[in-house]
């Protein structure tokens, strides 16, 4: 199989293509403009369509309204875009429809800077867009892993109708690794009978509609939802354990932070500190079950993250109190080191004995 | 083994190229490998890095902040990563533009005057591939052959003179002898 | 003979407009099209947030409830996935005029092969009568208590004329429904920008100058008074563009 090497963004960009995704609107933002570059190259060869938008809120909103007539659709932007489009997310949560959003990260609030940065996570699975609503949330960490989840994302958003949210950042938006396209593996589009698309005279007409002004209605209407929810949590966590079981200390991160983790717990582990990590790959579904688990042998737990500690308080519900958790993390664009993530564990270590 | 390359200068002088190639020709021999390169305003005001890893474990972060080997192409790059260059670390540096020598000896330097090389060959814009040339004779990164192989068979057969222009500047930086 | 009969593409569902509201009869009218062009089956409609929100009720064709302002956006990204549809959206002047000003702009600009129907009523109906973008010099509203005052809320727009600007509006026509030989204009003019649609000539929009009695504070008689009286004068009828503006096949005789 050969392998290109390829930037994280255009990884995205062309396992979206691969996975039957022949619509994309978006805005340019740094660090992740390559994504529509190589949208308007390639898409007008596959018979697809790049339609560069006039705001987030208008890409976001011809995302909706591609999605509710039935097809593949996707956008991404960067930590300041995506704040502009949780307006339309919110509208398609509440439409229950499918679509593929990418957030490669930089750091904020405001204009921020342009640099990698992990600063979205409570906006990602908490609150990207008013009411009840949640999305699916994925955190790749490598460029191959942003091609395979991206394939992912849209048979996830498929099948459970939800927005799928990859939360990446800009170090791997903009890194180059070698990427195998061939082993990628995708989930083909299921028929969607409830897509606005023209009724044909072969059915009753279709309502694609957030609105529902009685609160019976809507309450209904959010328990349905919530199932679904219940459903995702119940199947689809993902995680990588790497060194966990016998572990010490743990560490929690994902994404970028995770690869310097990795590389920490092996220096760890060479100098006698039996160090383990828990990579999240979904987000939200978070792995809380496993952290939970891991927390009866455990010593400690240690969350990584490239900002003031956000994932921090989901170790620590999931832990319930069971265990210490610390934080140790890196913003505004700067980035640790696997040395200083395995002082971190030294100092964790040298204080439990 | 693994080596954290940084290769900085001006915009134009190839090296985002540059390190595309190490970063592919270390994909095809199967070691793990990163290239990132500056993004943002930064790279309006002209100057230009990229950063490339070639290992043959996991790369855990693309981001260097301390080199192994540090290239060179302007003063700039010279003033600001020199200092950063690991202790054993290698310096490749093009001496045309860049009349300063480090004033450490924890780590080798080579200066080559890459840019009167390619000047004078008549194919100026290949400053990169002279200082591959170089680079390649004094590190044991790649083999001489498949690297060169390597370059000359990326580019498009119609354009042997293209082909031949990189073989002659590539040449030129590996027989070059400080 | 059936001279008068309920429209296949409207729903037989009761209206939620308030007595007097003109909203009903543009319903009417754009059913009326839907039925003559023989359409239904492949037309997407795009409500607004505004009186007009429940509009998915009262029309037999899909349809799609957009973020307020956004359904030019909403409309593109069903137009552009199925070229072959036909896709309309029915706005009024806060929807389409204040909060969803870049959407209908580029929309127009890019030349969208849409219909937008743009119900201009001079005020914000669903929320209970504030200053609209439309809202008239001197006119009084709940949020301009004094009158509409240039140099404290500033001057209304003139859509149509605003739009016909752009190279990508194929047609724009202002109309009204407050007598019948307005209605019978209207109609004609919704017709059009729908044949246009189907000539794939660029983006049509029909203005419709149309009354709010409930918060004019008025009967509907004088509401239709006001519309010959207060906004014709200075929202003059008439077709502001009319052309091929994307090289579509003409049906035009």
């Amino acid at each position: 199989m050969a392998k290109v090497l390829i930037k994280g963004n255009e990884a995205v960009a062309e396992a979206a293509i691969r996975s039957g995704c022949r619509y994309y609107f978006g805005y340019p933002i740094t660090p992740q403009t390559e994504i529509a570059e190589y949208m308007a190259k390639k898409m007008p060869t596959v018979g697809g369509l790049c339609l560069q938008a006039e705001s987030e809120v208008a890409a976001i909103n011809m995302v909706y309204g591609a999605s509710a007539s039935g097809v593949r659709v996707m956008t991404s932007s960067s930590s300041p875009g995506i704040s502009l489009k949780s307006e339309g997310v919110s509208y398609i949560v509440g439409c229950d429809l499918p679509c593929v959003i990418l957030n490669v990260q930089r750091g904020g609030p405001g204009l921020g800077g342009i640099q990698p940065s992990q600063s979205d996570y409570y906006q990602a699975t908490k609150a990207l867009g008013h009411g009840d609503m949640q999305l699916f949330v994925l955190a790749p960490s490598s460029v191959q892993e942003m091609a395979q989840l991206t394939a992912d994302a849209f048979g996830i958003a498929d099948k459970y109708r939800m927005p799928v949210l990859l939360l990446a950042d800009g170090a791997l938006g903009q890194m180059m690794e070698p990427v195998d396209f061939d082993a990628l593996k995708f989930t083909p589009e299921p028929e969607k009978p409830w897509a606005v698309n023209g009724h044909g005279g072969k059915r009753k007409k279709n309502i694609i509609t957030s609105l529902f002004l009685k609160p019976e209605e809507l309450e209904a209407n959010v328990l349905e939802r919530d199932k679904k929810y219940k459903e995702v949590d119940a199947n689809e966590v993902r995680y990588e354990n790497y060194l966990c079981d016998d572990a010490d200390i743990i560490i929690v991160s994902f994404g970028i932070t995770a690869r310097i983790s990795k590389a920490a717990v092996n220096e760890a582990r060479k100098q006698g500190v039996k160090a383990g990590l828990l990579r999240p790959i979904t987000l939200s579904p978070f792995p809380s079950e496993i952290l939970n688990k891991l927390a009866d042998n455990a010593s400690a737990f240690l969350s990584v993250e490239l900002n003031m500690g956000q994932m921090v308080n989901d170790v620590k519900l999931a832990t319930e109190c069971k265990k210490p958790v610390y934080f140790y993390g890196r913003t505004g664009g700067s980035l640790m080191s696997s040395d200083d993530v395995l002082d971190e564990i030294k100092k964790i270590s040298g204080g439990l004995k | 083994m693994t080596n954290k390359i940084i290769l900085a200068g001006f915009g134009g002088q190839g090296i985002l190229f540059l390190g595309k190639k190490l970063a592919s020709a270390g994909m095809e021999k199967d070691l793990n490998v990163t290239w990132l390169p500056s993004y943002g305003p930064e790279q309006r005001g002209g100057t230009c890095n990229c950063s490339v890893i070639l290992s043959d474990t996991d790369i855990s972060s693309p981001i260097i902040s301390n080199p192994d080997t540090l290239v060179a192409f302007n003063i700039q790059s010279y003033e600001k990563f020199m200092p950063k260059i690991n202790a054993g670390g290698v310096l490749f540096a093009d001496s045309t533009l860049i009349d300063k020598r480090p004033e450490r000896d924890d780590i080798k330097a080579y200066f080559i005057p890459a840019t009167q090389i390619a000047n004078d060959l008549g194919t100026p814009k290949l400053v990169n591939v002279v200082m591959l040339g170089y680079l390649i004779k004094n590190t044991d990164f790649f083999d001489k052959d498949y690297i060169r192989s390597y370059l000359t068979d990326s580019l498009p057969a119609s354009k042997a003179s293209l082909r031949e222009a990189n073989g002659k500047a590539f040449d030129a930086g590996y027989g070059y002898n400080e | 003979m059936i001279v008068y009969k309920r429209p296949e593409a409207l729903s037989k569902v009761p209206m939620h407009y308030c007595p007097g509201c003109t909203h009903g009869i543009v319903h009417r009218l754009v059913a009326e099209v839907i039925d003559e062009l023989k359409i239904e089956n492949d037309t997407v409609g795009v409500a607004p947030v505004g009186c007009a929100v429940f509009a998915y009720n009262y029309f037999e064709c899909d349809f799609i409830e957009a973020s307020h302002g956004r359904a030019p956006a909403v409309a593109t990204g069903i137009k552009r996935t199925h070229p072959d549809k036909i896709v309309f959206t029915y706005q009024g002047d806060g929807d389409l005029a204040a909060i969803g000003t870049a959407e209908t702009v580029h929309a127009a600009a890019r030349g969208e092969n849409i219909t937008i129907i743009f119900i201009n009523n001079t005020n914000y109906g669903m929320t209970g009568g504030q200053m609209a973008p439309t809202t008239m010099p001197g006119q009084v509203t709940t949020t301009s208590p004094y009158g509409r005052q240039k140099m404290i809320q500033g001057n209304p727009i003139h859509v149509c004329e605003m739009l016909s600007t752009l190279d990508g509006v194929a047609y724009a026509e202002r109309v009204a429904v407050n007598n019948v030989k307005n209605v019978r204009a209207a109609k004609r003019a919704i017709k059009k920008a729908f044949q246009n649609q189907i000539d794939k000539k660029g983006l049509s929009i029909v203005e419709v100058l149309s009354t709010c009695p409930t918060n004019w504070g008025m009967s509907p008689t004088d509401a239709l008074k006001f519309v010959d009286e207060k906004m014709i004068p200075f929202y003059p009828l008439g077709v502001y563009a009319d052309r091929n503006a994307m090289g579509g096949e003409t049906s035009d005789k």
